[in-house]
């Protein structure tokens, strides 16, 4: 029962990781951008091509990533994404949808179609007895390190300089450039750090949540409602709607093998019919 | 009502609902090609469905703005269920068989409709992907009704009316597509072309001011969301029929993304789109796929990217063109398509209900 609620948990911040940045850039931009998953998966297969092929260590691989999907988001944000703004929904996602097959074309074509794993360290193989609870080292490991960038998060927005611009963005964008806030630059470092969040997310989930070039198109509802439950306008929604998640879905496939894969379905209509503007959403709609 | 208004209103209608000389060669044509490629009549067969499938889409998406990515959700349901009727012998005339499918689909989009209509457009793309995706893994979880990931086998239809048994060639299944498209286009082109059609309209602009002059919002939207997806189910259950199978892949998001390009291609908000986008698309996937056989998804997202990027509008325009062209052309043009011009942009308003 607790080693289902830890793994639950692991899995939650997992999916929160992943799909936070997809909450700030949607509550921001009111961007659809259904190729998020296609930057979580570009970080995987960065970690895999680091650790795997250029033997480079999994601690040092993983800021590297993060690092690397930022530059890549930040590239694609700046070429690509600032056309597509301004434009309908409809074209939003048509544009994010041709991103996503391309590049899932692109990683079967490279990387090939085949699940992939990523090399753990000695150390992080096996479990380990806390508080009288047998837990894998690897989703320990998990939960510290989205735990800590989940407290890092909630910091730099509640009490950062760039924190409060941002909020002010992303609650009326026209009255916060009109203050002198620079806000398509705040847009371009949000999504680079978003993107570079989903490549972690991507790298530590590869374990977990399997890395293959299907990846972008097999999570697209799990971010779709991550961000739809936990609504845009915090930081705390989005986690409280990825744990829900991530336990539902871990004890669900547990319990009720058989009907694991409904219950985050039956999950998002129960919220939907509940809270239709999102569990945790502000009672103003925009 | 006053009398003249009355009159007006009357004359408008009916100047919408004529038929304009190049539509009735766009569906000569469609005859002959019966007769004239008829060593194409599999491919084509595909295209008569697909174009249906679009239709179905362009419904909703162009005449009442609501996004979808789940489209196939109705499809598929269908499909199965005409596959099912078929095998287990419950109704074996194709013809009836399709139309009780049908039906299956429209209550079925009738039941998620509600659930579709509330929200705004993200909630809508989530819980029709979610709905399309719910349906696949009952599909796949039942496996002793619906066969699982080995798709359904073993079906056999029986000869259309009675008369027209399926030939390997698939000239039948041609001949049949065909005539269920028009038929299904004639009925759609009614719909669209009535005051029903043109209230579908005055929601899509603008939600708000359209319930201000007194239409019920909601009650229309379910109403052209159930229609919609029983011709979603027909197209299913006219692909079952044709191929004598039933797979996954009929549920598959591939599916639902498909029918989106191929609608956006043709361009959506007037009833040709969905035919000329499906006949276009056919085309560039047989084409692309014979050059690349596992990677061609990449150059259908190469063009919906650049599709977008270069503008929707100005990349459909010609077909905007085209159409105020003709009407020049055609008699007595001024009445017949002067107002429902710039169908392109498909943004719901942003006021939603609150």
């Amino acid at each position: 029962m607790l080693t289902i609620l830890f793994d639950g948990i692991a899995y939650g911040m997992l999916l929160f990781v992943l799909a936070c940045g997809l909450a700030v850039t949607l509550g921001l931009m009111n961007f659809v951008n259904l190729a998020h998953g296609s930057f979580a998966m570009a970080g995987g297969y960065i970690t895999l091509v680091l650790v795997n092929r250029h033997g480079v260590p999994f601690f040092a691989a993983l800021p590297l990533c993060f690092l690397l999907t930022a530059a890549l988001g930040a590239l694609f944000e700046r070429t690509l994404y600032v056309h597509v703004y301004a434009k309908p929904h409809l074209d939003q996602v048509l544009f994010t949808i041709g991103l996503v097959f391309m590049s899932v074309a692109a990683v079967d074509y490279v990387m090939g179609s085949q699940q992939q794993y990523i090399t753990l360290p000695e150390m992080l193989h096996g479990q380990i007895n806390l508080l009288g609870l047998n837990v894998g080292k690897y989703r320990l490991l998990i939960i510290v390190l989205c735990g800590l960038l989940t407290i890092a998060l909630q910091y730099i927005l509640a009490s950062t300089r760039f924190g409060s611009r941002l909020r002010a963005a992303v609650d009326d964008p026209r009255v916060a450039s009109g203050l002198g806030i620079h806000v398509s630059g705040i847009f371009a470092l949000t999504f680079a750090v978003g993107s570079g969040l989903a490549g972690l997310g991507g790298a530590l989930g590869a374990e977990i949540l399997g890395l293959d070039p299907t990846f972008p198109l097999k999570f697209m509802i799990y971010f779709l409602i991550v961000v739809t439950v936990g609504g845009t306008s915090s930081i705390t929604g989005p986690f409280l709607a990825s744990l829900l998640l991530g336990i539902g879905d871990v004890a669900g496939k547990y319990y009720v093998p058989k009907f694991g894969a409904f219950v985050i379905y039956t999950i998002m209509i129960v919220v939907l019919i509940w809270r239709p503007q999102g569990l945790f959403a502000r009672a103003t709609a925009r | 009502m006053s009398q003249p208004l009355d009159q007006d209103i009357r004359r408008y209608l009916a100047g919408r609902a004529r038929w304009h000389p190049f539509e009735i060669a766009f569906w000569v044509v469609a005859l002959a090609s019966i007769f004239l490629l008829s060593s194409k009549h599999l491919i084509l067969t595909e295209i008569a469905i697909l174009a249906l499938f679009a239709l179905s889409l362009d419904l909703i998406l162009g005449y009442s703005g609501i996004i979808s990515l789940g489209h196939a959700a109705y499809f598929g349901f269908a499909g199965y269920v005409a596959g099912l009727l078929a095998k287990y012998n419950i109704v074996n005339e194709p013809v009836l068989a399709l139309l009780v499918s049908g039906l299956a689909a429209a209550v079925l989009g009738f039941v998620t409709s509600f659930l579709v209509l509330r929200g705004s457009d993200l909630t809508r793309l989530m819980v029709t992907l979610g709905v399309s995706l719910v349906l696949r893994e009952i599909a796949n979880q039942a496996g002793w009704l619906t066969g699982g990931a080995d798709g359904l086998q073993g079906i056999t239809i029986a000869p259309v009316l009675g008369l027209f048994a399926f030939d390997i060639a698939g000239h039948v299944a041609y001949v049949y597509c065909l005539a269920v498209l028009f038929i299904l286009f004639l009925v759609a082109r009614r719909i669209v072309n009535s005051p029903f059609g043109l209230s579908l309209l005055a929601v899509k602009g603008n939600p708000l001011r359209a319930s201000a002059v007194g239409i019920s919002v909601n009650a229309r939207l379910v109403a052209v969301y159930t229609l919609a997806a029983g011709y979603a189910g027909i197209a299913g259950a006219l692909l079952t029929q044709t191929t004598q199978f039933v797979s996954l892949d009929v549920l598959s998001f591939e599916r639902s993304a498909d029918v989106l390009l191929a609608l956006v291609i043709g361009g959506t908000g007037y009833l040709y789109g969905g035919i000329v986008g499906a006949i276009l698309f056919k085309l560039m996937q047989d084409y692309l796929s014979n050059l690349t056989p596992q990677y061609w998804q990449f150059w259908i997202g190469l063009v919906l990217v650049i599709l977008v990027l270069v503008g929707r509008e100005r990349m459909t325009s010609w077909t905007t063109q085209l159409r105020t062209l003709l009407a020049r052309i055609g008699p007595r043009a001024d009445s017949v398509e002067a107002v429902p011009a710039a169908p392109a942009d498909v943004r719901a308003a942003p006021a939603d209900e609150h």
